[in-house]
Order: structure tokens, then C-alpha cells, then sequence
């Protein structure tokens, strides 16, 4: 089941590759239709899925056994909503980029080995095949900048390829450190969870955590590794910067729930307070950049920093009450939280690079926040859904995003109450930011040069209405995904206890 | 009934979708439909109202998430207060909804304002049907949202757009407060139900400062909304949004919720040392009241006047709750709601005809405008405080329970009281007196639609204030009561005094603006430069820009230049490092390294070219060389 959601994408690129170069046509059509039977499975997953069942749909087949590799797949409540995500905005990408006429073949086939290299991220429970998905992810994603990308798309793809590569190098170093203290030795996630490998040694445990910790952090970004973000944004086509902030973004996070907190929880617990003091600095730092960019998709970059900085202060909260069963509810609720924003913004945040693109890609060619004004009355069901998006993400009850900083929040404030405090007020800041940007674009006199913008068309809105509804409905009841949630972290902070 | 009391917001809220999606194609344009649901919504409203009056009680809740086991429930209850609000919201709102379908007639944007309106009644019901703090949070901020898009409904012209961004912002300041307040109470007491707090409370599971300060923080929330001093800036700016909204939103409903949550979460204000608390509300109330009462004496914009009378009124409200007076503070709320939606609409029906809010412009409408003379006039006798309308019950209890709880605090109020009158009179007069100073207008009175609600109303705000009187045992006070902050009962000689101080300042509108026995301009005079504070509404605006926005823009661009030349630069020095490093290797590389290896191959080369001449390939030379090295063989063998 899960080698199927992984490998179909890059079936189907297996394909396109060998078909001629005019058939344009049946390329997208593969590259929608593998894509869209991906998400079907991975859906069917989601019902067959038993919660509290722990690790599911696991598949183990031995690989290289003189090392003690194994391909090892399986999902639980953390990875399964991730998978899920990637595919809706895989599909959703697939869809957007109908119109894509550069070189669409390698575009295709890249962007289906892109999706294979993140399923497999998620879904892989063995560190060697961890490791390759990891680096599968990168080579696409830089292709899709390089080629496909803005004015500046060779220095931008040149900075995230080595920049990202950095972090998988310290974080190759960590795996070993922790394969060679395992007795057996063995790559298997679960089994160095259980074993503990560096429970006694400090110092192994430290490099450990900071080569994991210099990985993840790029990835994420948090503060202050995040400058690669918007250039790489800005330059990125729009389903390349919706997969990166979508779904490349949360492959760090993940790491931090999946490998820093449950297989380095003494030496995360000691750090949790410094990282924590990182996040912060990245919620209310990325807030007040964003509101200084006139730059729509740079904006949205830097409220990526903001949100991705939740997530971190959720992750450290729950980190900083290991070993401390008083707070053991506080790190539950502040675990779901981060998670939970993990989704809320892929989907959100997903959803904005879209709607930038819908505005840049085919009809102003500018993404000046001044340049616009008074777009609401020219645009209204575009004008509608961005507004949606926005307040969203800048947490409106009802919407995913409040369901997500509410937990954040409301965990985190159980152990870091002075930190949470201050980063609160990142609410207000995001909340300006938003609204000023709504205010210059829609708002106001219409700026006589798009007195001729068209709104949005069929397909757009294809992309876009999917997003628009998920943010409602796990908004007003979160219920049937925070469950999916909770039964992985709920898990995971008894073992930490 | 009370059953379905769920439905009562559920109602809006899917007139709201279902005006939304049609648009155009939506019954009466949407109007009926959210007309409709809203006044379905009030039917249940009066069933439950009158359930609840027979002891009915009601609660249901609902598991909205489960985190490690730990349920977070979202749930509705209707007690005596919730009821009064339901009852309020719903018939104003009803009112005010039919009076749109006159007043937004021909706007292009007809079906959605009415989606709005409607999506504001679902999540203001949503507000006062809470039990717990999440339900009331979503609901606070939604209330948040539907001001912000219906301030900014007219978003093409530049003020309102920027109105109805410093409205949401400033609340949302407040409600940064509020929700750390809540995330204490959580911390402390490990639930967000409002029973549970208050039984924790009681219980002395939070005690002392730290019940004090989740109080004070929770009450940041209620500045914020209720636009009490310092957060009192949004509301007048709000005015840019339509008059039904203002009506609605910025004056009956919305603006109220800070005063409600302030009763709503009373045990806990109420259980902090010495209600130090409440001491705290009380003179932000006051000191609002007060203020905004001045500010309103100077404005010129009808819509101002009356943003400024709100702003004072809530400020009574919070004071009467503040001063242990938990039934004045709510009943003044209700009666407020009602005349002043009715001050409102009249407004509204006002610049309708004269499109223009500047009462210098106008003069002299009470005679083609009869119906809206004759209902601003009951409302603003109504907001004077002369009995027997609706203000003057409530307004008299504040006074009283002041009164006999702090000295100071009464003689604000009743200043205020005075002022109240004054300025309520001078618009009055300067609408619908004298003769008409615009040559551009021709009024006229509004249509059917917008004057039958504004009677209904002036009915209300002339009656509702008699179920809080003397008369009939003061049934209101048997209804909403907080059994350990029972009210001071009615005193005739001071109401015969507040009676007298709001005929006062009638009294003094009409010698100054109507009979101009004084000139209002040595009036000005005579205060000097507090007349300058007063117009430039003591300074707040600029202290703000000053103070906050400017420099939080200031540290927006400076950190964006730090994160481009410092951060981001560092990252880039490391690269440039690197590739210098690089080149140096490159160097080292190309004449070290290839150099050797060049060298070699050059060494070979070279060798290879000299000994190339010995390959000649011609026999003789080879059997030269051979015959050479015969000879040499054998001379080396001689000499051995």
C-alpha cells in the first residue's frame, strides 16, 4: 500500500519520459492521473487506518544486509495527515500547472520524483532509505528553480541546493553517530527509539542532536538559518514554491517530532529552552519582515518564518516537559498543536502561493504589494479566497489556523509561560500584516492599469476552492484530524514520560 | 424549547452561506433571507426567553477535540443573561436588517452586505450562547471579523479601508490580552468552561494576584471591543462603515460584548481581593464616560456624535458593573441597545436624505422629516436620561449604585450625565431645527421600510426601561441578578435628581443652539485650550502614531535591511569564503599540484622528443648503433 502512493508518481514520470515529446497532452494526463490515484490510496489508507493502532501499513523487506539496511515503510498518526497533504497539493500542483508549455516533460518528471522523494520521507521508517528520500527531494527542487525559475533562479537554487545539502551532511554524521552506538547496529527508527543508543553518552548525544538539529532547523527554517526561503520562494514557479512551503518546509518538523524529540528527548529537553527562545525570535521576527515587503510572494515567505516558528515553539514546549509528568497534558496539547499546524499551513500557506501565482503567472506579471489597489470590486471570487487564505493563516477562529496556534498556545503556555506570552503578540503583528496587504491590493480606488484583469478561471479555482473548504471544515471542527493526531503524539509523550 | 437553542445562531449562519453562494439569484437579493432566518431566530429567542423566565435552564456541549485524552468541549447555555442578550440581539437586529433592505437599496454590493449582516448576528449569537471560553473566543473574533469587512464595506474609498484595519488591529490588541488571560485560567484551573472556573474559583483554587491578573487580562479584551479607554480609538473611525452597521454592530450589539463578557465572567472579577477587580472596571468606565462625553459636545458628524455617546455609554455600563451594580450595568445595555440603534437609524434615515453627515450642513429637516424628528427625539431623550424613557431607569441606577459605592466615580458620572444631554440636544437642534444651511440638499423623509422600524424602536426605547422600574417590584432585577452584588433600591429624590441633571444639560443645548441666549463661540472661548484637547479628542490618535505604529514600521524595515545585510549576508560570506577558498585551491591546484603533474608529463615528454631521434628507423643506423656497442663490448672486455 504505501510503496504504491509512494512509487506511482515516479511511474508515471518513468513514462512521460518515454513518451515523445509532442504528446503534451497525455503527459499531463499521466502526471494527473498518478498523481490523483496516489492521493485516492493514500486516502484509502487514511479510512483502513485504526487509531492507536501505532506504526500501520508497515512493509519491511531486507536490503542490504551486511549494514542492516532495510526497506522499511510505516505510518502512524503524524505521518499519515503529511502524506495525505502531500498528495492533495501534488494533485493541486499538477492541476495549477496545466499550463506549463517550457519543457514540460523534465518538468513533469521532475515534479512526480519530487512527490515520491517527500512521500517516501514521511513514510520511511528506516534511517538509509530516510536519508535517500531526503536527498531525492533536493535534486528535483532544484531543477524546478534552476529552469523553470525567475530572473535570479540560478543563484536562488544554487543557494538552497547547498544550503539544504549543509544540513543533510551534518545530519548523515548524526545517523551514523547514532548507527554505531546501537548494539546491534541498525539503521531501524524504531528500534534506536527503543534502544536509546545514546541515553549515556552526553557528549555523542550533543553532536547527535546538533547534526540532526543543523538539518532540520535549515529546513524548517527557523532563525536564523531562513534566508534561503525567500529567495528560493521568489524565484521558484508557483507549484514549486507551493510544494516547498507546503510540504519541503514540514520535512524538518517532522524530523524534530520523528527523530530529535523521541530518540534524543534528554539532550532535546536540555536544549528545549534555546530553541524555543529561536522560535520565538522567528515567530515575531518573521511578522515584522513580512509587513515590511513589498514583494507579495516574499511577504508570504516571511510569514512562512512566522508560522514554521509556532510549530517550533509547540515541538520545544513539548521537548522542555520530557521527563516531567505534570506537564505531560501541556506537552500533549502542545505537540497536536504543532502538528497540527504543520498541516494548517501546508494547506494555507499552499493555498497563498497559489493564489500569488494566480495573480503574477498570467495576468499582472507583477507581484508589487503598492502596485495594486482596489482589486475588490475588479475581482471579487479571487479577492474572496485570498482574503479566506489570509485570515487563516493569521488565525481566525473558525478557520485551520486558529485550531492550530489555540493548542500551540495553550500548550506551550503549560511550560515556557513567559516565552509563550511574548509570542502571542505575534498574533497582533501577523494580524496587521495581513490586513495591510488586503488593504493595499483590494482596497481602495481600482488602479486604472487592471482595469482589464480577468478574475479567476475554472482551473484556478479548481486549486483553489479544495484549500478554501479544508480550512473551513477543520476549522469549525478539527475533531476527525486532531484524533488522527493525537493518537501519534498522545503516544509519543507517554514514552517520553 | 430551549432545546433548540442551537439553532438560534446556526440559523444566520447558513443564511449567511446560502446568500453567499446565490448572490444575485438569492430571494429579495438575500434581504429576505437573512431577514428571515434572523427573525426565526428571534421567535426561539422569545420562546427560550420565556422558558428561561420560568426557571428553564439550559446547556449542551460538544467534544471538539481530544488531546491526550483530555477532552476540549465547545458547548451553548441560556441562563437569565444570555437570554435578555438573545432577546436583543435578535429584534434589534431584526429591525435593523428590514431598515437596510431601504437604506442599501441600489448599492452594488446589495447580497453581500446581507451576508455579513448575517454572518455578524450567527457570531454574535454564537458570543452570548457561549460556555466556555473557546466558543466565546471564536465568537469574539468573528464579531472582530464582520466589523472589520462591514467597516471596510464601502472599501473604495481609502478611509474606510483604513478604518476598518485600525478596528481590527486595536481589538485584536485587547484580545492578545484577553487571550492570555485565558491561557492562565487554563494553566491554573485546567478548564476553559465558564462553571467550572467559577466553581474553581470559589473553591480558592486561584486566589490573589493571580486571580486578579487573569481578571485584569480578561478585561483587556472587553477595552478592546467595547472601546473603552485606551483602546477606544477604532470606534469612531468604524462610522465609515453604513449606518446599519454602525447601528447594529458599533452601537446595539458587538460593541456591547465587552460589557457582557464583563458580566458573563462576573464571579471571577468579583472573587479577586477587595474586587479590586471590578474597582478597575469601574474607572475605566468612568474615565470613558467622562471622555468620549466631552469629545461628543465638538463633533460636527452626526455619526461622530453619536460614536462618541456610545463609546461614553459602554463606559457606564462597565462603571455600573464595576461598582457592584451587576443588574444596572446589563439592564443599561439593553436599554441602550434599543434607543440607541434607534439614534442610529434616525441618523441614518437623516443622511439618507441629505447625503451628508455634517449637521452644520443641515437645519430645519423636522419639518419634512416628521417621523425621524419625532423618533430621534424619543431617543435622545432617551440617552438624556429624562424619565420616563427607556435611559433614564437604567441610567438612574448606575447613578445610585455610584453613588452609594464611590463618591468620585458619581460625580463623574453624573458630569457625564450632563454632558450626555448637551450634546444630544445640540445635534438635535442642529439637524432638525432652525432652517435648512445646505443649498445643494433636498430632503425628504425616507421610505416606509426605514421608518416603520424606527417607530417600532422608538416604542421600545420608550417602554423596555419599565420592566426596571419601581413600579412592578423591578421584575428586571428579579431576572438577571448576581446574588452577592444585590442592587441599592430605587430612591425617588435621586431620581428626582438625575432627572434634573439631565434636564440641565437639555436645557443648556436649547440656550445655546436653539434660543443662542449664548454664543457657542465665547463658550469656546471661555474654555480655551481644553476646547483644542478636546477637538483633537486629547491626542490619542497621534500618541499612538507616535508611539506605536511608527516605530513598529521603523523596526519592519530596519529588521528587513538586517535580515537582507546582516543574516542573509553572513550566509553569503560563508559563501564567498568558500568560494574563495576555492579559487586559492584553484591556484594552488593549477600550479602545484597540476604543476607536478604537468612537470611529469613534460619530463616525459621532453625525453620523449630527444630520444625520438634515436628512432630513426633506418637499418643502418641501428647496425651502426649495434656494431658501436659490440665494439664498446668488447673494448670493456679487453681492459678488464
Amino acid at each position: 500500500m504505501l510503496s504504491l502512493i509512494i512509487f506511482l508518481p515516479l511511474l508515471g514520470g518513468l513514462i512521460i519520459l518515454f513518451l515523445p515529446k509532442t504528446s503534451e497532452r497525455a503527459m499531463k494526463q499521466i502526471a494527473l492521473i498518478c498523481s490523483t490515484a496516489s492521493l485516492v490510496f493514500s486516502l484509502l489508507a487514511v479510512t483502513q487506518f485504526r487509531l492507536g493502532g501505532g506504526m500501520q501499513f508497515q512493509e519491511r523487506y531486507s536490503w542490504i544486509p551486511s549494514i542492516a539496511v532495510n526497506y522499511h515503510l510505516g505510518v502512524d498518526g503524524l505521518s499519515l495527515p503529511l502524506i495525505v497533504l502531500t498528495a492533495v497539493l501534488s494533485v493541486l500542483s499538477v492541476i495549477y500547472s496545466w499550463r506549463m508549455d517550457v519543457r514540460l516533460k523534465e518538468y513533469l518528471f521532475l515534479f512526480l520524483l519530487l512527490e515520491t522523494g517527500m512521500l517516501g520521507v514521511f513514510a520511511a521508517l528506516d534511517f538509509f532509505l530516510f536519508y535517500i528520500f531526503w536527498e531525492v527531494t533536493l535534486v528535483p527542487m532544484y531543477f524546478l528553480i534552476g529552469i523553470w525559475g525567475g530572473p535570479r533562479r540560478e543563484y536562488a537554487a544554487i543557494k538552497f541546493f547547498l544550503y539544504t545539502l549543509v544540513g543533510s551532511l551534518a545530519m548523515l554524521l548524526a545517523i551514523l553517530i547514532l548507527y554505531f552506538n546501537a548494539e546491534p547496529h541498525t539503521f531501524s527508527m524504531l528500534e534506536l527509539i527503543r534502544q536509546q543508543p545514546l541515553a549515556d553518552a552526553p557528549l555523542l548525544a550533543a553532536l547527535a542532536f546538533w547534526g540532526f538539529f543543523l538539518s532540520f532547523a535549515i529546513k524548517v527554517p527557523m532563525w536564523p538559518f531562513h534566508t534561503w526561503l525567500p529567495d528560493a520562494h521568489v524565484e521558484a514557479p508557483t507549484a514549486g514554491s507551493v510544494i516547498l512551503a507546503g510540504i519541503l518546509l514540514k520535512m524538518g518538523t517532522y524530523g524534530f517530532v520523528r527523530v530529535s524529540l523521541p530518540m534524543l528527548p534528554g539532550t532535546f529537553k536540555a536544549y528545549a529552552f534555546f530553541i524555543a527562545v529561536l522560535a520565538l525570535l522567528g515567530i515575531v521576527y518573521g511578522a515584522l519582515v513580512a509587513m515590511a515587503q513589498t514583494d507579495l510572494k516574499k511577504l508570504v515567505a516571511y510569514s512562512s518564518v512566522n508560522h514554521m516558528g509556532y510549530v517550533m515553539l509547540g515541538i520545544a514546549a513539548a521537548a522542555g516537559a520530557v521527563g516531567d509528568p505534570s506537564k505531560a497534558a501541556a506537552a500533549a496539547t502542545a505537540l497536536n498543536g504543532a502538528v497540527f499546524e504543520m498541516i494548517a499551513h501546508g494547506i494555507i500557506t499552499g493555498g497563498l502561493f497559489f493564489i500569488v501565482g494566480v495573480l503574477y503567472d498570467y495576468r499582472a506579471h507583477t507581484r508589487g504589494v503598492d502596485e495594486f489597489g482596489g482589486l475588490g470590486a475588479r475581482l471579487p471570487v479571487y479577492s474572496g479566497i485570498t482574503t479566506l487564505a489570509m485570515l487563516a493563516s493569521l488565525g481566525l477562529p473558525g478557520l485551520m489556523g486558529f485550531v492550530a496556534e489555540f493548542l500551540v498556545f495553550l500548550g506551550s503556555f503549560g511550560v515556557f509561560p513567559y516565552l509563550t506570552a511574548v509570542a502571542v503578540t505575534g498574533v497582533v503583528f501577523t494580524a496587521a500584516m495581513f490586513l495591510w496587504t488586503i488593504q493595499r491590493i483590494f482596497l481602495g480606488p481600482l488602479n486604472p492599469r487592471w482595469a482589464t484583469l480577468a478574475d479567476m478561471d475554472a482551473r484556478e479555482k479548481l486549486t483553489l476552492v479544495p484549500l478554501a473548504v479544508l480550512m473551513v471544515i477543520f476549522g469549525l471542527y478539527p475533531k476527525p484530524l486532531l484524533d488522527l493526531i493525537n493518537a501519534a503524539m498522545s503516544g509519543l509523550v507517554t514514552a517520553l514520560r | 424549547m430551549l432545546q433548540y437553542a442551537w439553532l438560534i445562531p446556526l440559523l444566520p449562519f447558513l443564511g449567511f452561506w446560502w446568500i453567499l453562494f446565490a448572490g444575485r439569484r438569492a430571494p429579495g437579493e438575500g434581504a429576505y433571507v437573512a431577514i428571515g432566518a434572523l427573525m426565526a431566530s428571534a421567535v426561539l429567542s422569545v420562546a427560550a426567553f420565556i422558558e428561561v423566565l420560568r426557571g428553564g435552564h439550559y446547556e449542551t456541549n460538544l467534544v471538539w477535540a481530544v488531546l491526550a485524552g483530555r477532552p476540549l468541549e465547545i458547548g451553548f447555555q441560556v441562563d437569565p443573561l444570555t437570554a435578555v442578550m438573545l432577546l436583543v440581539v435578535t429584534v434589534v437586529g431584526s429591525l435593523i436588517f428590514i431598515y437596510s433592505i431601504g437604506y442599501m437599496h441600489g448599492d452594488p454590493r446589495y447580497p453581500r452586505f446581507f451576508a455579513y449582516m448575517s454572518l455578524f448576528a450567527a457570531s454574535m449569537l454564537l458570543l452570548v450562547l457561549a460556555n466556555d471560553f473557546l466558543a466565546l473566543y471564536a465568537g469574539w473574533e468573528l464579531v472582530g471579523l464582520c466589523s472589520y469587512l462591514l467597516i471596510g464595506f464601502w472599501f473604495e474609498r481609502p478611509a474606510a479601508a483604513r478604518a476598518s484595519m485600525k478596528a481590527f488591529v486595536t481589538t485584536r490588541v485587547g484580545d492578545l490580552f484577553m487571550f492570555l488571560g485565558i491561557l492562565l485560567i487554563f494553566l491554573t484551573l485546567g478548564t476553559l468552561n465558564f462553571e467550572e472556573i467559577f466553581e474553581g474559583v470559589e473553591a480558592g483554587r486561584m486566589t490573589g494576584g493571580l486571580l486578579t491578573l487573569a481578571a485584569v487580562l480578561v478585561f483587556g479584551g472587553a477595552v478592546g471591543k467595547s472601546a473603552q479607554v485606551p483602546l477606544h480609538v477604532w470606534l469612531p473611525d468604524a462610522m465609515e462603515g453604513p449606518t446599519p452597521v454602525s447601528a447594529l454592530i458599533h452601537a446595539a450589539t458587538m460593541v456591547a460584548a465587552g460589557v457582557y463578557l464583563v458580566a458573563r465572567m462576573y464571579p471571577l472579577f468579583f472573587g479577586t481581593p477587595s474586587h479590586e477587580a471590578l474597582t478597575l472596571v469601574a474607572y475605566i468606565g468612568g474615565i470613558t464616560a467622562i471622555m468620549a462625553a466631552t469629545i461628543g459636545v465638538v463633533q460636527d458628524d452626526i455619526k461622530r456624535v453619536m460614536a462618541y455617546s456610545t463609546i461614553s455609554q459602554l463606559g457606564y455600563m462597565m462603571m455600573g458593573l464595576g461598582v457592584l451594580g451587576f443588574t444596572a450595568g446589563v439592564f443599561h445595555l439593553m436599554t441602550h441597545a434599543f434607543f440607541k440603534a434607534l439614534l442610529f437609524l434616525a441618523a441614518g434615515s437623516v443622511i439618507h436624505a441629505m447625503h451628508t453627515n455634517d449637521i452644520k450642513q443641515m437645519g430645519g429637516l423636522g419639518q419634512v422629516m416628521p417621523y425621524t424628528y419625532g423618533t430621534m427625539l424619543v431617543g435622545g431623550l432617551a440617552l438624556a436620561g429624562i424619565p420616563p424613557f427607556a435611559g433614564f431607569w437604567s441610567k438612574d441606577e448606575i447613578l445610585l449604585e455610584a453613588y452609594h459605592h464611590d463618591q468620585g466615580l458619581f460625580i463623574i458620572g453624573a458630569v457625564g450625565a450632563f454632558l450626555t444631554a448637551f450634546y444630544i440636544f445640540r445635534m438635535i437642534i442642529y439637524t432638525f431645527t432652525g432652517t435648512l444651511r445646505s443649498h445643494e440638499a433636498h430632503p425628504h423623509e425616507s421610505p416606509r421600510v426605514m421608518t416603520v422600524p424606527l417607530v417600532i424602536l422608538a416604542i421600545f426605547s420608550t417602554v423596555v426601561g419599565f420592566v426596571g422600574a419601581p413600579w412592578w417590584d423591578n421584575p428586571f432585577h428579579h431576572f438577571v441578578r448576581f446574588e452577592a452584588a444585590e442592587g441599592v433600591a430605587f430612591d425617588l429624590n435621586f431620581a428626582i435628581m438625575s432627572t434634573a441633571i439631565a434636564a440641565a444639560g437639555s436645557l443648556a443645548a436649547l440656550i445655546v443652539y436653539r434660543w443662542q441666549w449664548v454664543s457657542s463661540a465665547s463658550l469656546r472661548r471661555a474654555v480655551g485650550p481644553l476646547y483644542t484637547a478636546v477637538v483633537r479628542k486629547y491626542y490619542w490618535d497621534e500618541l499612538y502614531q507616535f508611539v506605536i505604529v511608527r516605530p513598529v514600521v521603523w523596526a519592519a524595515r530596519r529588521l528587513r535591511t538586517f535580515d537582507v545585510y546582516v543574516i542573509d549576508g553572513a550566509v553569503n560570506a560563508v559563501g564567498a569564503v568558500i568560494v574563495w577558498f576555492a579559487r586559492l585551491y584553484r591556484i594552488f591546484d593549477l600550479y602545484v599540484v597540476d604543476g607536478a603533474v604537468n612537470l611529469i608529463g613534460w619530463t616525459a615528454k621532453t625525453l620523449g622528443g630527444v630520444l625520438r631521434y634515436v628512432q630513426t628507423g633506418r637499418p643502418q643506423n641501428y647496425l651502426l648503433v649495434i656494431a658501436l656497442g659490440v665494439i664498446a663490448l668488447v673494448v670493456v672486455g679487453v681492459i678488464r
